[in-house]
């Protein structure tokens, strides 16, 4: 068989690598990977010259030699025995930490200012808009520095409190002081133990039984509650009457928490204090509260903006029609806004939430023991090793990066329009 | 029939709107009072703000600008009130720092006050930015501008030269200006049309200015920006010569290569030469004395221009239908989008010198600008991405359709249009690169951040809080809310659709 248009058939030339269309692109990028691989090679064999001249063979054995240093926030046991691999795993606890909290604070400040903006109050619009752009428009890391100076000049210390100068909030529960907030701690008198996990090694941690019991409950709550939802659904399509669920609903969750927590005996256990400073209770250190704060209303900013966006991107004719329909506003907004908004608001929300764990690392500015602060702060300095050092700090947050990306494009994919 | 009619006949004049519908009244009434929910928070909104700007004004108006510390600040206090109120000594002591970190500025003996030259590179980059942000600004104003900037620094440089130089820039200024004031515009138009001599570009300054910058600041011979600005004349001559003979895909690779030939190999010897026989310069300055906002503004601008172009690139990079481009694309792009900047800053503070051949040691400010460049270029790369992808298919069709090569098309058809939509995320992305200068303060550079710790730290200021980052972030909310405002009045002007 012949084709019509017949490839020139003449003879190859050199000059046909660059001139002919065909074979153009495959010169462009056999010499762009050349030039790629000579680059990697050339900064490989100075970093492995410059290496050997300081005596520093790249290797990995001093995660697992003693750190030295003190983790004064963290979540799990360590003491300065413990290997540098555990203190950089609490530090990664503690960046996911701080990261969850701020997110969950700023979704919550983000959606209200967002809301607020555009409020057909003039003066609350306007309000919101000067704290977006004031927040949005200062560094974060002058935030965080800032706040933290605030939290250390301006509360008063726990001397204060001997004195009775100053006197604990919520029902004398609640410590604020400029060593940090001192809240109560959740204790269990018949609790179930703990279990151990992974031995002794240095990424070990506890489970508590009590929290799992609780959670175990919690969830069956949650899916019975589902269930009942499921049920009321079936009865109102066939009858076209919606049964009472609500109480039930909210019984199946809630009761059997309560029953699960006074079976183990739960109670609070305040501080007190004690010496110069407060004992017992969960003591939120200067440096988690201010980087917290900070990163929470300056990505707040952002998304409030975000969801302002989201908003107004859903066209007005949606809302006309639903309420053509006969749909009452809340119901609209439920149902017609919200959906639609939230296809817009989704993806940038996640690639904020991205940015904040990224800003967390700035808690290397106040002090707080992120992972920046143990495998990239300390670690650094003690073990000299900058190479390793920065390549997992680096392999750490490229992970986290890629997950939170990879759950993005999962959701997007999910809630993406579909057509044609 | 009676002419009895039970409708009135003719119209009635208009009436005034009723006064709680109209003016002040009305508008608060539609605003702030419409329901029982909206006037609550009104009403507690401007308790609010009460209570914020009554406690801002009495803080702020304390007569302490002239204190010497904190201590002396609270004698002052004490004195008129017990309420808390600003200590504005640290402002008034520590300012030039904040803005020029430890640019020598005459204290020291044997040193002169250099700070001059960051004031007068700091005021030409607006001249050299006015032609390619602004279009409402003639050339000839301009021109006038570049003048009396110029003359103004000689002036204030002094000596027989300077006023003579200086009066005579300013004089030409004032010419030109004069004359573009009284010119009428279509006559002049019309003159142009005709062919009469005009002033030359003043893009020719913006082009010239990236390489006074750098001279202004750091100092040192002249004839190194000359070498490095030789090198473009170089390349391009090149070009010029083999186009026709070659091909201009051959031209433009050899042009690139002696370019580069001559950055690396051949500036410094010329420049030494050059100097050796007629020596021009400034007095050098150190790195280690840049700090404040200068180095702020240093980082940030460095970075600004060059992450666009690169960004541009990455983002062709990620669009293109060559495998492996893409994909080295995509990888760096990802990578450095997925780690922190703090990272890539310790990159420049501690490894950079280790991946380069043994013995070199570059200066801690150009590694720092080199990572926060290619951080920004990544970003900004997905912004343009972004705006390749919101094109739509037919203009890429409709260039190819016109027999458009690829550069070509990208350069008249894909890439303004492109660049309009993202216009936004551009602009959003040099905000945050601004915002990012400070983290190297965490490096130890002496950023106003840096400066602030240094300040802390003294004994007279320990304390200081208010005042000290309420100056800072003043400066920094000034630079990006107006770049911000001038996005938008951006998107106004490339606004070409009808609406």
């Amino acid at each position: 068989m012949t084709t019509i248009t017949d490839p020139h058939q003449g003879q190859f030339r050199l000059s046909m690598l660059l001139y002919d269309s065909r074979y153009r692109s495959l010169t462009i990028q056999i010499v762009a990977l050349i030039g790629f691989l000579m680059l990697i090679g050339w900064l490989l064999s100075n970093t492995a010259q410059n290496l050997a001249e300081l005596g520093k063979e790249p290797s990995f054995s001093f995660m697992m030699e003693p750190a030295g240093y003190d983790i004064n926030q963290r979540l799990l046991d360590y003491n300065s025995q413990d290997t540098h691999l555990r203190a950089s795993f609490m530090g990664l606890l503690n960046t996911l930490l701080v990261a969850v909290m701020g997110c969950i604070t700023a979704t919550v400040l983000g959606v209200i200012i967002g809301v607020l903006r555009l409020s057909p109050n003039w003066i609350i619009s306007r309000l919101s808009a000067v704290y977006v752009e004031g927040f949005r428009n200062v560094p974060v890391l002058l935030w965080i520095v800032f706040t933290m100076a605030v939290l250390i000049e301006t509360l008063p210390q726990p001397s204060a409190f001997r004195k009775g100068e100053a006197s604990m909030s919520l029902w004398d529960s609640v410590a604020v002081t400029n060593r940090g907030i001192y809240i109560p701690e959740p204790l269990f008198s018949r609790s179930l133990g703990d279990i151990h996990l992974l031995g002794n090694s240095s990424l070990r941690f506890d489970v508590s039984l009590d929290l799992l019991a609780l959670l175990a409950v919690l969830i069956g709550g949650i899916l019975t509650s589902v269930l009942i939802k499921r049920r009321a659904d079936i009865l109102q399509e066939a009858t076209g009457v919606r049964p009472r669920t609500w109480h039930w609903r909210l019984g199946v969750v809630v009761v059997p928490v309560v029953l699960v927590l006074a079976i183990l005996g739960f109670h609070l256990g305040y501080p007190e204090l004690k010496g110069f400073n407060f004992r017992n209770g969960i003591h939120l250190r200067n440096s988690l509260i201010a980087l917290w704060l900070a990163l929470s209303l300056y990505t707040g900013a952002f998304i409030a903006e975000i969801v302002r966006a989201g908003i107004l991107a859903v066209s007005k004719g949606q809302t006309e029609a639903a309420s053509a329909l006969g749909l009452r506003p809340k119901r609209t907004m439920s149902l017609v806004i919200l959906p639609q908004a939230l296809r817009v608001i989704i993806p940038p929300l996640i690639s904020n939430y991205l940015n904040l764990t990224k800003n967390s690392s700035l808690a290397i500015a106040v002090g707080y023991m992120d992972i920046t602060g143990t495998l990239g702060g300390i670690t650094m300095n003690q073990t000299g090793r900058e190479l390793e050092t920065v390549l997992l700090l680096m392999l750490v947050y490229l992970t986290i990066s890629l997950t939170i990306s990879a759950v993005m494009n999962w959701y997007n994919e999910s809630v993406k329009l579909k057509e044609r | 029939m009676s002419d009895l009619s039970y409708v009135r006949a003719e119209m009635l004049p208009e009436r005034a709107p009723p006064a709680s519908q109209v003016g002040f009244v009305g508008w608060a009434r539609q605003n702030l009072f419409n329901g029982v929910g909206n006037s609550i928070l009104t009403v507690l909104s401007l308790i609010f703000i009460w209570y914020v700007v009554s406690f801002l004004l009495s803080w702020a108006f304390s007569p302490t600008w002239n204190s010497a510390s904190l201590s002396e600040c609270r004698e002052i206090f004490g004195a008129e009130s017990g309420h808390h109120a600003a200590c504005w000594g640290v402002i008034n002591d520590r300012w030039q720092q904040l803005l020029f970190g430890f640019y020598p500025n005459g204290s020291e003996e044997g040193t002169s006050d250099l700070r001059w030259r960051p004031i007068l590179a700091f005021l030409l980059l607006f001249v050299a930015v006015t032609p390619v942000l602004f279009n409402m600004i003639s050339r000839r104003m301009n021109w006038v501008l570049l003048c009396a900037v110029l003359g103004l620094t000689s002036l204030y440089l002094g000596g027989a030269l300077g006023i003579v130089v200086g009066l005579a820039l300013i004089a030409a200024g004032a010419a030109i200006g004069y004359k573009a004031l009284t010119a009428d515009k279509t006559a002049r138009a019309a003159e142009i049309e005709a062919g009469a001599k005009r002033l030359p570009n003043p893009l020719i300054f913006s082009a010239i200015y990236p390489f006074i910058a750098p001279w202004l600041l750091w100092g040192g011979s002249l004839w190194l920006p000359i070498g490095a600005a030789l090198g473009f004349v170089i390349g391009y001559f090149v070009f010029r010569f083999l186009a026709p003979i070659a091909g201009s895909l051959v031209g433009m690779i050899v042009a690139v290569l002696v370019a580069l030939v001559w950055w690396l190999l051949l500036t410094v010897g010329f420049a030494d030469l050059m100097q050796s026989i007629i020596p021009i310069g400034l007095e050098p300055v150190e790195s280690r004395d840049f700090g404040g906002f200068m180095l702020s503004i240093t980082i940030g601008v460095v970075a600004i221009a060059c992450s666009l172009p690169i960004g541009i690139v990455l983002a062709l990079g990620r669009q293109s239908d060559l495998l492996i481009v893409k994909a080295l694309c995509v990888g760096f792009i990802e990578f450095i989008r997925g780690v922190p900047l703090i990272t890539l800053l310790f990159v420049a503070s501690t490894l950079l010198n280790i991946f380069m051949p043994p013995g070199t040691n570059f200066d801690i400010i150009l590694r720092v600008l080199i990572m926060v460049t290619l951080f920004a270029a990544a970003y900004m790369a997905e912004v343009i991405r972004g705006g390749l992808a919101a094109l739509p298919r037919g203009q890429y069709e409709a260039a190819d359709a016109l027999g458009l090569d690829y550069w070509k098309a990208q350069r008249l058809i894909i890439m303004p249009q492109a660049l309009k939509i993202s216009i936004p995320g551009i602009v959003s992305t040099f905000i945050g690169v601004f915002k990012d200068t400070v983290l190297v303060s965490i490096i130890g550079l002496l950023d106003p951040l840096g400066l602030s710790n240094a300040i802390r730290a003294d004994q007279a200021w320990n304390g200081v809080v208010w005042e000290l980052y309420g100056f800072i972030a003043l400066l920094f909310f000034i630079f990006c809310f107006s770049m911000s405002r001038y996005s938008m009045y951006l998107e106004r002007r490339l606004r070409t659709d009808h609406r």
